[in-house]
């Protein structure tokens, strides 16, 4: 893969680092959408290299984070079914619910399987004709047009055993929510590349306008997110609200039309309830009528499955910024990779996860 | 809980094993992953009960004093699927990881026990297959295979065909290397590049087949050990960075020796393919398996003697020098990243589980 070695260049991004130290006058609060930043951000170290008044706010873009707890449920309800073969993205398996996890399932007999691709699920359910195979398709615009695709392939190939547990988030509703929300800190935006490589970034110039708002398309590098956070933070030392795209490389105005399309065809805007946030109108996809029989809630009847959150996880407040992960009582103490009460301390893009594995809590300065 | 002694209560049900074994009622599959689980339930249940002081080592080997000479003793267990995979297969696995136990301890391998569990069905080509990669294997390390055992499951009993492995070596320094001999100052040496085993089986596993020219690194030891001592008996500590990859063997010897370590992650060598495959599925090098690899900690003025004796050697070609271990932050491990930061690498809790997106 190309693109790697290159946007880890060190003395390139110390000079990105210097060209934002150069132009900072006054402190200012950036937040960095998706969890795959924020990994980044703390594998690398970036944040330790800017100045100390530009702050990083960790956002609510990890999808197997702001999954709510019922949704948890009613995938362990539906892998303890006999002759499930439940199939999901590896990171979900170690999220509690509101007792256990898709592990613990596991460990007791039942067919839990971590697949990278939804049409891997398909191909399983082809293969497996007299078992249920149910995909749990959750995540952000990045992984829907996959999802689509293998509700359309399921439907193309007449697979009647195939069904999703669908759970899909938005970010743009996210980020007006964070923006509307009384205890807003936030000045500027790195908006998630990813998802932008799938939805352009049509939907921002309104939110940039409105809020008056700085929102930056980025990328996950190290050289890519300091130049989406040396673009956001010129933006802020001359007053402007405008978007930008520092990830032209991969993002265009318009995204992927083909990906929209597909989305469009099997997808339909939803309410959406975020673990830790609550309640965002208009904020997932949900399948359309159209697919219904495809949907794993409806075949399972689980669509009464209703859930508590833990009141001792205040991955909420982490989610919008409004505390960093090792400001939560709960960080490190009751709440571990190993005992998580939230899923930020469980999935690696989860901001407490990532400020667990990369010692955060322990970190020390280094010699030499 | 009841404070009086209590006969009929074991071990494990008492203050000795506090956290791991009541939050798993149930075995989980990180308990064999080589990450944090399986430490505690060694640490919690096996040392305990077992109360060996060579077990106490927790070496890769046991070092046992018989009859005037030491010999080194190790054993291993093999349930890897698929059974075959680019770059090797369970029986070449089964010999290498065993020899390289052995190895780690400084020991010259001399015979390895073969125990196989087959599945009732299991078909018996496939089982020829992986015998005679075995016996092919343990022929070119110069290894006997001397005794064995065979046990059938029931069908749906068992995966297939599971290997365990036990060897003896004779041990050749008087002093053999052990993580507890590591101290401030030593320089880190790795043999080659992290990762190539553990992406090379993920590539072909079910659900994750994804089309990448990735081989396993299996491959026995003992030759380049040999060679390394050769250039410097003094070696303090060597351990092959099996599963829990690179970051699970710096964090145990900092644990052991209760120094820290300090890496530069550029350092680390990444072949180009494997580092966008761990990118693809979110997986960190560091954390990901190896079985043809070996990381030595050797006293700072050996070190280039050591690294090039590596170098000229056909498995370590690729050896870097990738830190040293330090007298700050004892028990953790810190890298400098590529940026000229620093982050703290820990060992994994369980098993690696590939990224959403």
């Amino acid at each position: 893969m190309k693109y790697l070695h290159e946007f880890r260049d060190g003395p390139k991004a110390q000079a990105l680092a210097e060209q934002i130290r150069r132009m900072v006058t006054r402190r200012w609060a950036i937040m960095e959408v998706c969890g795959g930043q924020t990994h980044s951000i703390i594998r690398h170290g970036i944040d330790q290299i800017l100045p100390p008044e530009i702050e990083l706010i960790h956002g609510p873009g990890c999808p197997v984070c702001v999954t709510p707890v019922e949704t948890i449920d009613k995938a362990l309800a539906i892998a303890s079914q006999p002759g499930v073969i439940f199939c999901s993205f590896g990171d979900m398996l170690r999220v509690p619910g509101s007792r256990e996890d898709l592990f613990a399932v596991k460990s007791r007999g039942a067919d839990v399987r971590v697949v990278y691709s939804p049409l891997d699920a398909v191909k399983l359910a082809q293969r497996e004709p007299q078992r249920q195979v149910v995909f749990f398709a959750i995540g952000f615009e990045t992984t829907a047009p996959a999802n689509a695709m293998a509700a359309k392939l399921a439907r193309q190939l007449g697979l009647k055993n195939f069904s999703l547990l669908v759970s899909h988030v938005l970010v743009p509703p996210a980020i007006e929510a964070i923006l509307n929300s009384p205890h807003n800190r936030v000045q500027a935006f790195l908006a998630a590349g990813h998802v932008c490589s799938v939805m352009g970034y049509w939907q921002y110039p309104p939110l940039a306008q409105r809020y008056r708002v700085p929102i930056v398309v980025t990328g996950f590098e190290p050289l890519d997110l300091l130049e989406g956070i040396r673009r956001a933070v010129a933006q802020l030392e001359s007053g402007r609200a405008e978007v930008e795209n520092a990830y032209a490389r991969v993002v265009t105005y318009h995204g992927n039309r083909a990906a929209q399309a597909v989305i469009e065809e099997v997808f339909t805007t939803t309410d959406r309830q975020w673990r830790g946030i609550g309640l965002i109108p208009q904020s997932g996809w949900r399948l359309r009528p159209e697919y219904a029989d495809l949907d794993a809630e409806l075949r399972f009847g689980t669509a009464e499955v209703q859930a508590e959150e833990s009141p001792l996880c205040l991955s909420g407040q982490v989610l919008q910024g409004i505390i960093k992960p090792h400001e939560c009582p709960a960080f490190g103490k009751e709440c571990t990779p190993r005992t998580p009460l939230g899923a930020t301390m469980v999935s690696a893009e989860g901001a407490c996860a990532a400020y667990y594995h990369y010692g955060r809590h322990r970190q020390m300065p280094v010699s030499g | 809980m009841n404070s009086q002694p209590n006969d009929s209560q074991t071990d494990f049900q008492g203050p000795v094993c506090p956290v791991p074994l009541r939050d798993y009622p149930e075995v989980v599959l990180g308990h064999g992953s080589g990450g944090q689980l399986t430490q505690e339930l060694i640490a919690h249940l096996f040392v305990p009960a077992f109360g060996s002081p060579e077990l106490e080592q927790l070496g890769d080997a046991a070092v046992l004093s018989l009859a005037g000479g030491q010999v080194a003793l190790a054993t291993d267990s093999f349930v890897v699927q698929p059974l075959f995979f680019p770059g090797g297969d369970i029986g070449q696995l089964a010999v290498h990881g065993t020899i390289n136990d052995l190895a780690m301890m400084g020991a010259k391998p001399v015979a390895l026990a073969a125990a196989f569990i087959l599945e009732e069905g299991f078909s018996m080509e496939t089982l020829a297959r992986v015998v005679q990669s075995m016996a092919r294997a343990a022929k070119a390390a110069g290894v006997s295979i001397v005794t064995g055992d065979t046990k059938v499951v029931q069908r749906g009993h068992g995966d297939g065909c599971y290997i365990t492995t036990t060897g003896l070596g004779l041990v050749r320094s008087r002093v053999p290397p052990a993580p507890q001999r590591v101290v401030p100052g030593d320089a880190v040496l790795l043999s080659g590049t992290v990762a190539d085993h553990g992406m090379a089986v993920m590539s072909v596993r079910q659900g994750l087949e994804f089309e990448a020219p990735i081989r396993s690194d299996t491959a026995p030891l003992h030759e380049l050990v040999a060679a390394m001592f050769q250039a410097c008996p003094e070696i303090h500590a060597l351990r092959d960075p099996t599963r829990g990859g690179l970051a699970a063997a710096l964090n145990e010897i900092a644990q052991a020796a209760g120094v820290g370590i300090q890496i530069d992650d550029q350092a680390v060598p990444v072949d180009p393919v494997v580092a966008s495959a761990c990118e693809m599925l979110g997986l960190d090098p560091l954390a990901v398996a190896n079985e043809g690899k070996l990381v030595a900690f050797v006293p700072q003025e050996h070190a280039s003697r050591v690294l090039e004796a590596m170098r000229n050697h056909p498995l370590g070609r690729r050896a870097a020098l990738i830190g040293h271990a330090v007298a700050d932050h004892p028990g953790t491990v810190v890298a400098r990243t590529a940026v000229g930061a620093t982050r703290v690498i820990t060992t994994q809790l369980g098993e690696a589980l590939p990224r959403i997106c």
